[in-house]
């Protein structure tokens, strides 16, 4: 029942899975073509120097997941669900921002605010719109896919309202370091956004009982709220959460093309912040979670994206693949086929505890 | 005490005897034809003409279709997200049958149920007897079908057999219902074959839910599945069917949405999901089960339309105006439908 | 097989690993009889039903049922069913969204056509016969939770049944529907029908039963005629304790005060849940060791969980130190230092996944607040200080709490509790489950934190774990409070004569007024 050995270390078991991930992925380029690993500096159209590779596309791109899947993680961990309309409200977060700092004029020479304005409202519609869906799951108890259902089919369709269906451009080059490269930096900015959002979240984590909560209230929300914990609250917090994520990934995107399209931004984010989630080992049912394998999980998606893409696998179909990865991957959590799997491996240890003794 | 009871007001009396099914079902074709009779005011003209409503159903053929296969999931408790995916799937591979394989229509129709077939038993066995959520397996069903789609062929095209083209050209008149054009001649009015499999869909599982074993223990799984469980039903082979019949009425409907286009193409069918849901939802289909029916369903598709058609005839954008009155319409659904069958439960226990 | 019998089971045995549900166990049930089949938890009434119905398969003995030659092999619940053996249970396993007729026909038709007009004049029929007031086309959740129970019933009396077993079917009943219940049984019983009444209401079994059988850890302790077993003698049977045995002595071990004096820590008035309780006053003093004893079901529960704000409160006032204190919510009660220890630790206890050292933080990390976690240090710290303490059986701190056995699972949220320092201590059957040294150490633990200061509730099925610990015991009986024992009251007959209704001493004058009593219910 009780093992017992003593655990020395702190390395948490769950890291192995995307750690796994990455080794079998990275040996599959270096047989494939290590060429997959050349990073080059060289120098982008304003003159900076910069840095490019799959690798650096990797990090890029990587860490726009990971800072979904921050809050990703949040909700799946209370909730024991997904939200799938996160791509949309990207869309919204973006179109705010360009609304904010482009007012009526599609065309605008200089900012109607400051960047920094422009992002903090974005954040706050974003927390609104979180808050929209945390309401249905938490107080109306409808099941978070569903919920999320309703923004899934209207957020873009609100996003391009917001700006009149215009595809407002801004001009104003500053605008284009979020999502691409600070001047003098060869790392691209998302990166460190990314890794800002982590420091943040590592220490709420560390400073507040937001991790305890929200795993008591994933596992067992009775028990919490004999406790004293308001399980309602702390799932509601996980979606505004993750709408503060949605508000900043929604910068780096529209910051990439300083413009925006309604229908392509972010399309089928949502499935790989699920899947980051899932690959970092946590369960998609709730519970205990992770933080760290989550974000690792979302650079392995990143990573496996990027593979694909440099085997010419054209990007719709990319969604076939990452469909297919995603089906395995619960059908192997599911406890019929655990069962059946640990009687194998029962099996071929006691085979050889028998060829031990014999 | 029992207020209510003693007003004896027999509008209270039936609204807290008739099941969920049928109040839910005549708050939808009553708000149906508040909206047509609304369109027919503030649009005036072009809806009076009975081509408008045929018209309706000639462009909705396949929704009416995959919303009928996504009522009977969701009244036997699950959900299917991967339709709109199949239809493009169903659409491309028939194209590709067609004019680079030079296939038959008979080849063609079998290649869409075929494709139907097969994700209605994958996700159905995946769902019922893997125990898995139906919107993840689903979920991932639409992104596979998707993928799929441009596997199958990447470029949207038009197909050119000719066996085909005639078959999509074939208007089916409806006596009675033509009128004069602008020229003074008179017009028939007309539906497409595919409004004719619409129909005999609608007409057929209304029969099948209503008046056979396997129809009602979609509702009684939906309802309770434990109490199905203990009262001698299979559970799993009832959810696996509901499934399977789901993905079996994407394909018919791939088929049917590929004979209203005649084209394959990787975006076809966005969305259909969505709207599917929607008009179920909007029929009277509730999302936790157990209540739903496939008339009001067919009204929740018209509904749907109307609104689409009052929005476009009004000069607005219609895909993005669309997508928002859709997702309205959904939450203000998804609200009466609490609220009422809250107050229902009110009335009975005091 | 006994003349008139409709099921008999010889020698029952039935193990689990670990636990011998049933041994040895006897039960006949007869034509046109309603009997009840009774013990408290652990007892194996629902072992005895499972093994009845083909739930669970018997490891010895053999089963008779009329009409069917020699034994009878029942291996799974469709077995049962077509022998004749129906069962409603306590959740009613029907489905609301369909219509009477349908809940009385479907999984049992032949054929795959639905014959509405048939359905609905056949199950008019039999609503009429058994005078159920519905409906054939009526939805079933239009109809009353009774009406839903007699519909279920009346299913499975249309399959022709020999014997109906009702598991609890009362529990979520009021009083009127109780009784429609019971005239539906009396109608089946005059048409043959033998009926298991599985209950915990006493009363009840008073009214409308004929035989009683009691169950006791496992084994039977007796089968009896109603008219020949007065209610104290049957509280006695099903709690083991002889009614003679007036020799509980209180363990006086360590000292704690007779807190006879003194203002009352806490005091709830008139305080009513949405649990189903009758309203009830409560007080307890600083250093008090109080407890609330009754069958199982009587409410025990209910009570404390009402004083904490685990349940919605709909009525009355909790005061502390004479002054009303609001509790709505269980963060309310425990800023207040009320602490509670809930009865069902794998549904309201213990967080499975998260390690013994988290769950044991949780209620105190709570009321610290959000913005003060404590370190892991510090939670390495309390945590082994409680394991020690309590002697807690566990690899290591981090083990998750779902991989320790009960007891020890137990131990880590009384540690839970015990961190937060709680002027008023809550125990809700703290001992289930829990090997017997362990039982004393927690009945010693009470009496020492009683000795310096603490309040504590201490509820238990066991009664002379009561005794031992209390000063004062709140006697309830049927969801309502019928009593309260104190000073020299505090015995075994004390108890069960409290929670029998009975006054006096006298057991011919009991039998006599149970024989009158049955025959003007008749």
């Amino acid at each position: 029942m009780a093992s017992t050995k003593t655990k020395k270390f702190t390395f948490n078991k769950q890291l192995l899975i995307p750690l796994a991930a990455i080794v079998a992925l990275a040996l599959f380029n270096l047989v494939v073509d290590p060429s997959f690993f050349k990073v080059t500096l060289g120098t982008n159209s304003a003159g900076n120097p910069v840095l490019s590779g799959y690798l650096i596309t990797i990090l890029d791109y990587g860490s726009e997941l990971a800072i979904l899947a921050i809050g990703m993680t949040l909700v799946t961990a209370a909730s024991g669900g997904q939200d799938i309309s996160v791509g949309a409200t990207i869309a919204i977060a973006g179109s705010v921002i360009l609304k904010v700092l482009c007012g009526n004029n599609s065309r605008p020479e200089t900012l109607q605010a400051p960047i920094i304005v422009a992002f903090l409202v974005a954040c706050v519609v974003a927390m609104l719109f979180g808050a929209f869906n945390g309401i249905l799951v938490a107080y109306f108890k409808i099941q978070p896919m569903v919920a999320t259902l309703i923004l899934f089919t209207a957020g873009r369709s609100i996003a391009a309202w917001i700006n009149n269906n215009e595809l407002p451009i801004i001009s104003e080059p500053s605008f284009g370091y979020f999502g691409g490269y600070i001047p003098g930096i060869p790392i691209p900015t998302p990166f460190f956004i990314a890794l800002v959002c982590v420091i943040v979240i590592m220490l709420v984590l560390k400073f507040t009982t937001l991790g305890l909560y929200t795993q008591s209230v994933g596992i067992n929300g009775s028990s919490s709220r004999l406790n004293g914990i308001n399980p309602q609250f702390i799932k509601f917090l996980t979606f505004v959460i993750l709408g503060l994520c949605v508000a900043v990934a929604g910068l780096i995107k529209v910051s990439r093309l300083s413009t925006i399209n309604y229908s392509v931004i972010a399309k089928d984010i949502e499935m790989d912040a699920i899947l980051a989630v899932a690959l970092g080992g946590n369960a998609l049912s709730g519970g205990k979670f992770n933080m760290t394998a989550s974000i690792l999980g979302a650079y392995v998606i990143q990573f496996l994206t990027t593979t694909l893409y440099k085997m010419n696998v054209n990007s719709e179909a990319l969604s076939a693949y990452k469909a297919v990865v995603v089906i395995v991957l619960v059908v192997l959590s599911t406890p019929v086929v655990r069962k059946e799997l640990s009687k194998l491996f029962a099996k071929k240890s006691s085979k050889q505890a028998v060829k031990e003794v014999a | 005490m029992n207020e209510n009871k003693k007003t004896g007001n027999k509008f209270t009396k039936w609204f807290g005897r008739t099941s969920d099914t049928n109040l839910l079902l005549t708050i939808t074709i009553v708000v149906f034809f508040l909206m047509y009779i609304g369109a027919i005011v503030f649009q005036g003209q072009g809806f009076l003409k009975p081509q408008t409503f045929f018209n309706i159903l000639n462009a909705n053929a396949a929704l009416i279709i995959t919303s009928v296969g996504l009522s009977i999931v969701m009244i036997c408790g699950g959900i299917d997200i991967s339709v709109g995916g199949v239809v493009a799937l169903v659409s491309m591979s028939c194209a590709v049958y067609l004019d680079f394989h030079n296939g038959s229509i008979l080849g063609a129709i079998g290649i869409a149920l075929a494709i139907g077939l097969v994700f209605g038993m994958v996700q159905g066995f995946l769902v019922a007897y893997l125990d898995i959520q139906p919107f993840i397996v689903t979920l991932a069903g639409m992104f596979f079908a998707r993928g799929m789609t441009t596997i199958v062929h990447t470029a949207p095209f038009n197909v050119e057999n000719e066996a085909f083209v005639q078959l999509k050209d074939t208007r089916v008149i409806v006596p009675g219902f033509g009128s004069y054009n602008k020229l003074g001649n008179y017009v028939n009015a007309y539906v497409e074959i595919g409004v004719i499999v619409a129909v005999l869909v609608v007409i057929t599982f209304f029969i099948i839910l209503r008046w056979t074993k396997l129809g009602r223990s979609f509702y009684a799984v939906g309802g309770n599945a434990q109490s199905a469980l203990m009262l001698g039903i299979n559970v799993k082979r009832t959810r696996f069917l509901s499934h399977l019949i789901c993905g079996v009425l994407a394909g018919i409907a791939g088929f049917v949405y590929f004979m209203h286009v005649g084209s394959g193409s990787a975006s076809h069918a966005s969305g259909m999901e969505m709207n599917a849901i929607a008009s179920s939802i909007i029929g009277g289909t509730m999302l936790t089960g157990g209540v739903g029916n496939i008339i009001g369903t067919f009204f929740g598709v018209l509904s749907l339309s109307t609104i689409q058609n009052i929005v476009s005839s009004a000069g607005l954008d219609q895909a993005w105006w669309t997508g928002i009155t859709i997702a309205a319409m959904l939450c203000i659904f998804l609200v009466v439908q609490s609220v009422v069958i809250a107050n229902k439960k009110k009335m009975l226990t005091k | 097989m006994k003349d008139k019998a409709v099921l008999e089971l010889h020698n029952i045995y039935k193990t689990f690993p670990g636990v011998k549900a049933l041994q040895n166990v006897d039960f006949t049930l007869c034509e046109g009889e309603i009997h009840a089949l009774m013990g408290e938890n652990g007892a194996g009434k629902s072992t005895l039903i499972k093994v009845i119905t083909g739930v669970y398969e018997k490891e010895e003995g053999t089963i008779y049922l009329k009409g069917v030659e020699g034994e009878a092999h029942i291996h799974s619940p469709q077995d049962a069913q077509n022998l004749g053996i129906s069962t409603v249970y306590q959740e009613i396993t029907l489905c609301p969204n369909l219509t009477v007729a349908e809940n009385m026909f479907i999984g049992r038709t032949k054929g795959g056509i639905t014959n509405w007009k048939k359905m609905n004049e056949d199950t008019d029929k039999i609503l009429k016969s058994l005078d159920i007031p519905a409906k054939a086309t009526q939805q079933l959740a239009t109809c009353s939770l009774a009406v839903q129970q007699m519909v279920a019933i009346a299913r499975a009396v249309d399959m022709e049944c020999k014997v109906l077993i009702l598991d609890e079917p009362t529990s979520s009943l009021d009083d009127s529907e109780v009784r429609k219940l019971f005239g539906l049984m009396r109608d089946l019983k005059s048409k043959g029908v033998g009926i298991v009444f599985v209950t915990h209401f006493l009363d009840q079994v008073y009214e409308v039963c004929d035989k009683i059988t009691v169950l006791r850890d496992g084994k039977l302790v007796g089968e009896y005629e109603i008219k020949d077993l007065p209610r104290v003698q049957l509280v006695s049977k099903m709690l083991g304790k002889e009614l003679d045995d007036l020799s509980d002595i209180k363990e006086d071990s360590g000292e704690y005060e007779e807190g006879d004096t003194g203002v009352p820590v806490f005091e709830a008035e008139q305080l009513q849940s949405d649990a189903g309780i009758k309203p009830f006053d409560f007080f307890i003093r600083k250093g008090e060791v109080n407890g609330f004893t009754g069958l199982l079901g009587s409410g025990r529960s209910e009570c404390v969980r009402a004083i904490f704000g685990a349940d919605r409160v709909i009525n009355g006032k909790v005061k502390k130190n004479g002054k009303e204190v609001k509790i709505s919510k269980p963060l309310d009660a425990m800023k207040q230092g009320i602490a509670y220890l809930p009865e069902d630790r794998k549904v309201d206890g213990i967080v499975g996944d998260l390690s013994v050292r988290e769950n044991i933080i949780l209620a105190a990390q709570v009321l610290r607040g959000f913005f003060k976690p404590f370190s892991k240090a510090e939670t390495y710290k309390l945590a082994d200080e409680y394991i020690k303490l309590l002697d807690i059986k566990t690899a290591s701190a981090d083990t998750p709490i779902k991989s320790l056995s009960g007891g020890n699972q137990q131990k880590v949220i009384l540690a839970r509790w015990l961190l937060m320092h709680p002027e008023y201590l809550i125990l809700d059957e703290p001992t289930r489950g829990i090997d017997v040294g362990t039982k004393i150490d927690i009945q010693k633990l009470v009496l020492k934190l009683a000795s310096e200061g603490m309040s504590i509730t201490f509820i238990s099925s066991e009664t002379d774990e009561m005794l031992r610990t209390c000063s004062r015991l709140v006697v309830m009986r049927d969801r309502k409070v019928v009593g309260e024992l104190k000073g020299d009251e505090l015995t075994q007959s004390g108890i069960m004569k409290t929670i029998a209704g009975v006054k006096s001493e006298d057991t011919k004058a009991q039998k006599q007024e149970v024989e009158e009593g049955g025959e003007s219910v008749g």
